[in-house]
């Protein structure tokens, strides 16, 4: 079981977390306003890094807020946690093992 | 090829059994193929079998960054059943039960293909309703699926414990008996055997790393590990790596990888006659023919390329399975592992064209594509070598996703094993 960052609580169990996918992808303000293409790109298409990728996590079973992560794919190793608004660390080395 | 039969075994016994031939070669790739397939899991080395053996193509290469079946294929609890609810997926997953039929004939090597029967349990009133539903939808698609109530299931599952003090207690079952379990090694064994005996070369140890395109866009060559081969017909079969394979040709999809785990216990003599799912409480199990009961957990909640997975979730399952067979309290696990699956938003598959010419896809089968092999291979051979789809996976565009024609079974089922 992983140990994850809440950037308000500390180092929790993996168990009081969910996962929210890919971060940092925008909302498109007026989706009326773009293309089918842009909306599914928004909606259904996904990076699914293999490698060091940013994503989205709720401390569910905790303090309840979103946060972002910098985590590692290959090994589940977080590199970092940070909150929303904050921009996304720079990312040490590739993959870490 | 030296067929296999009785006969064949017998002779072979007066040797003491030696000089059988090696299942495929080991060819060197040559520079250029008509057709080349990554993944030499079941689906991609049926692929090869069946353009090389139903659409004349013959000079094909399977290119496998690890082994042979080393994939999905050889990781999975082998279920195979056709029942799901929408007509698309019905004709889609029923047409390969009907292949997975006659395929130890088709192929000449046993993949042990036991249509012992699939019961999914019904623990609360909305499973009651949905598997009605179910039911009810299959028979309307000529696929057989039946509804029993708990003593039923007991007596079709003599182990299973429906006392109603359970915490999930088990309020009825529905049956579909043409499913069942095939060997999964076998089914990537024979497909590899099959096409090599067709000229297919099986080249493992190769990891595509590039694909490379024309001035028009279209398909030209593959990098690999094993240098530079040309080719202007590519299908893609990587189960969890296809957005990475893909991303190769900038093409985008909609997948997310995640880890898959499953546990074998101890080989045991026969005690369980069938296999039983619950999606509500995550557990799948089903006995081998060598005696170990093949026991399915959960994905983790997270994406993953690590091939293992949470210990928490394999634990979870054997709580459940515990519970619903309390004879199994005191069995050991022998092994756990885990796979990456590469899941779509409404949890059906894509076998299809991409906007890449020349460059063709299947994927997004998920935690569920085994029972499919035979038809998936089928289907990619079909689109790959008309350059159009057969009206069975027609449906089952990237595209679906930007027009609207999801074939929701991940709403119809939530979990689609
Ligand atoms: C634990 C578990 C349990 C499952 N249980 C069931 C079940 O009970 N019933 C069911 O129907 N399905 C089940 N599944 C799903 C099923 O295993 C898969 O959907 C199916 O086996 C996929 O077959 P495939 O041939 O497409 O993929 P794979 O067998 O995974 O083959 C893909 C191959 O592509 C290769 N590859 C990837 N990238 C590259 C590259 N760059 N270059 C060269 N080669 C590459 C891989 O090494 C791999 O061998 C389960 C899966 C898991 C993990
Ligand atoms: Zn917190």
């Amino acid at each position: 079981m992983l140990l994850i960052k809440c950037p308000y609580c500390g180092e929790r169990s993996e168990l009081e977390f969910s996962y929210g996918g890919q971060a940092h992808i925008v909302r498109p303000l007026i989706p009326s306003d773009i293309t089918d293409e842009a909306l599914t790109e928004y909606l259904y298409h996904r990076d699914n890094i293999k490698g060091v990728q940013a994503e989205r996590w709720r401390h569910l079973h905790g303090c309840g807020r979103f946060f972002n992560a910098v985590r590692d794919t290959t090994t589940d190793h977080f590199q970092a946690t940070y909150k929303i608004g904050e921009a996304q660390p720079a990312s040490g080395a590739k993959s870490d093992g | 090829m030296r067929l296999y039969s009785g006969f064949a075994l017998l002779k072979a016994g007066f040797n003491g059994q030696k000089n059988w031939q090696s299942l495929w070669r080991s060819p060197e790739p040559k520079p250029a193929y008509d057709a080349i397939i990554i993944g030499a899991g079941g689906h991609g080395l049926g692929a090869a079998y069946y353009l090389a053996k139903q659409h004349g193509i013959r000079n094909i290469a399977v290119l496998e960054k690890g082994w042979v079946g080393g994939g999905n294929t050889g990781r999975n609890t082998t279920i195979i059943r056709s029942n799901y609810l929408f007509n698309e997926s019905a004709a889609l997953y029923d047409h390969a039960v009907k292949l997975w039929e006659n395929l130890s004939q088709t192929l000449n090597y046993n993949v042990m293909f036991s249509q012992r029967g699939v019961m999914m349990l019904a623990h609360n009133v909305h499973d009651v309703q949905v598997f009605k539903r179910h039911v009810h939808a299959n028979r309307c698609n000529g696929v057989d699926n039946e509804w029993l109530s708990a003593e039923q299931a007991k007596v079709f599952c003599p182990p299973l414990n429906i006392s109603a003090n359970m915490r999930y207690p088990i309020l009825g079952a529905a049956l579909q008996r043409r499913g069942g379990t095939a060997r999964h090694d076998a089914v990537a064994w024979g497909y590899a055997r099959a096409a090599d005996d067709l000229g297919v070369d099986i080249i493992e140890n190769c990891e595509v790393i590039g694909i490379r395109r024309d001035a028009t866009g279209a398909v030209e060559a593959v990098e690999t590990s094993r240098g530079l081969i040309r080719t202007k017909k590519l299908g893609v079969s990587a189960s969890g790596h296809t957005s990475v394979v893909l991303g190769m040709a900038g093409v985008r999809l909609p997948l997310e990888s995640y880890p898959l785990q499953a546990l074998v216990s101890e080989p045991v003599k026969p005690v369980f006659p069938c296999v039983v799912m619950s999606n509500t409480i995550h557990a799948y199990i089903s006995q081998s023919d060598k005696g170990e009961l093949v026991i399915g957990a959960g994905t983790d909640a997270y994406t993953s390329y690590t091939q293992r997975g949470g210990l928490h979730i394999s634990s979870h399952t054997l709580e459940a399975i515990c519970e619903l067979f309390p004879m199994f309290r005191r069995m050991r696990m022998l092994r756990n592992w885990g796979g990456i699956v590469d899941v779509t938003p409404d949890r059906s598959p894509i076998i299809a064209k991409t906007p890449v010419p020349g460059l063709y896809v299947n994927c997004g089968w998920g935690t569920g594509g085994f029972k499919a092999t035979p038809g998936a291979a089928h289907l990619l051979a079909w689109t790959m070598a008309k350059d159009e789809p057969h009206t069975i996976n027609a449906p089952y565009t990237i595209e679906r996703f930007r027009d609207g024609y999801l074939i929701d079974e991940a709403a119809a089922a939530a979990v689609a094993h």
